[in-house]
């Protein structure tokens, strides 16, 4: 015999299923109930940085938009620093910014937007800056764990080009599958992405 | 100064003044456990027949958790209603919903067991008859006036958490021709880093559909399976009101010294 470990395991994950709006997003699903709601919006005029628009799908094996997913985004804010206490580096924090947001896709089109800003480069364990990126859980009818990715963004080839997690992809060319495109459209910076589930542009997914 | 924050410091001192680093806690650095993959569904589950085209084909990449992964949304009560976590009066419009009155009650701890205080849980189900308020459901039962069907608690400073609810009925689907789903609650949970963030569904003990649901078949492990199964809680029940079922949620580990794991919500 030897002493017990007495760890828990942790609960198994089930899918967030067709009615996910209900709880998350209960204007999506068509009725106003709580007094105040989460969104895709996670800018207010006083939040500081560059304003974005991430816009992009999420696409099944068969290159159909899931029209029924739920993306939520977690970055840090224009100065690299997270709003939570396990970032303790040097970037001012910014009270008009908790840095997360989530968004159902169009149940028509399958376009899943955000409203946030650009983040700065956060730095790791190791004291090195890693290039600005947005932290994305997908969930869904049909994915039985929440899936997650990265955004990076396409202006910034230099700092993609020496970032530790994109290196750590075998693949010079599934690295393109996190890259958001930059382009400008009525005066607003847009980032355009695709996740795809399956296939030979499959994104890559973490296990994080 | 927290173990993390001493650690990070005698790092950077180590490295200006070229020692080696000094020998520190193995937990100090606020990561999480290796997630068991083994007690989870896979992502390609074929009996779930939603999975097959929605599930990635390539091994996932394995990430050492830096601060992108041990950060997370910090919720805090502003962002509640006061009546948020009690589905039986947050959608009541002329009476209360139809249904049976139950309470689900519970802790969410990490998998040291410490509870995970202030963190937000979030809860959907269909009413009573086992239909959704959802503009996508067409299932033939009627939608009840009274109740919308969502809800969401933080927990306290223990973990705890707890909620006024309808139980929900079972509702048929389109997988097999004949795929009934048992009666379920669909909880959403953030912990304090986004690596631990969980959607999962609580089942309640005695459902004779629980193990035909294609669904919740996925699960390879019995007993990460029974772990999904809220039992009655018959001393925590309110007599001659509401029945209380006990549902607790186990969040991944931390590998975090013990008074480090409180994140500050408001």
């Amino acid at each position: 015999m030897v002493q017990k470990l007495d760890y828990l395991k942790e609960t198994a994950s089930q899918t967030a299923g067709p009615y996910v709006h209900i709880g998350l997003i209960p204007g999506m699903a068509g009725f106003d109930i709580f007094e105040k709601n989460f969104s895709n919006v996670l800018v207010t005029p006083n939040t500081k940085g560059e304003r974005i628009t991430l816009e992009g799908r999420v696409l099944d094996g068969s290159g159909t938009p899931l029209r029924d997913v739920l993306l939520e985004i977690w970055q840090a804010n224009a100065a690299g620093r997270y709003n939570h206490p396990a970032d303790r580096s040097a970037g001012a924090l910014d009270e008009d910014f908790r840095g997360w947001g989530r968004a159902g896709s169009d149940f028509d089109s399958g376009l899943i937007t955000f409203e946030t800003i650009k983040p700065g480069a956060v730095t790791d364990k190791a004291g090195r800056k890693c290039a600005p990126h947005i932290n994305v859980w997908i969930v869904a009818r049909g994915i039985n764990i929440g899936l997650n990715t990265r955004l990076y963004f396409s202006d910034e080839e230099a700092a993609n080009a020496a970032d530790p997690v994109l290196n750590l992809i075998e693949q010079p060319v599934r690295r393109s599958t996190l890259i958001a495109k930059r382009s400008e459209r009525a005066g607003k910076v847009v980032y355009a992405f695709t996740i795809n589930l399956q296939g030979p542009e499959e994104t890559v997914f973490f296990d994080v | 100064m927290t173990a993390q924050a001493a650690r990070i410091a005698a790092a950077q001192d180590a490295a200006r003044l070229n020692r080696p680093e000094p020998f520190t806690s193995p937990l100090g650095d606020g990561g999480f456990f290796q997630r068991d993959r083994s007690i989870h569904p896979p992502a390609y589950a074929p009996g779930y027949k939603s999975s097959v085209l929605r599930s990635p084909r390539q091994s996932l990449l394995s990430l050492e958790n830096s601060v992108s992964e041990i950060t997370g949304p910090v919720f805090g009560h502003n962002d509640l209603g006061s009546l948020d976590n009690d589905l039986i009066r947050n959608y009541a419009k002329d009476g209360d919903p139809v249904g049976e009155r139950i309470i689900v009650h519970g802790r969410v701890m990490d998998e040291t067991g410490r509870g995970v205080p202030n963190t937000l849980v979030e809860v959907w189900q269909a009413n009573a008859g086992g239909r959704y308020r959802h503009r996508k459901d067409t299932y033939l039962a009627p939608i009840d006036p009274n109740f919308g069907g969502c809800g969401r608690a933080l927990t306290d400073d223990t973990g705890y958490y707890y909620f006024r609810t309808i139980k929900p009925g079972p509702y048929p689907w389109r997988n097999f021709v004949n795929s009934w789903r048992p009666a379920h609650i669909h909880f959403s949970v953030f912990g304090s880093g986004f690596a631990q963030r969980l959607i999962t569904q609580m089942y309640f003990e005695g459902d004779p559909l629980i193990p035909v649901c294609p669904i919740l078949t996925t699960i390879p492990d019995k007993d990460a399976l029974d772990r999904l199964v809220a039992a009655l809680d018959l001393n925590a029940s309110v007599p001659l009101d509401s029945l209380t079922y006990r549902f607790d949620v186990v969040l991944r580990g931390q590998r975090s010294t013990y008074f480090e794991n409180r994140p500050e919500g408001n």
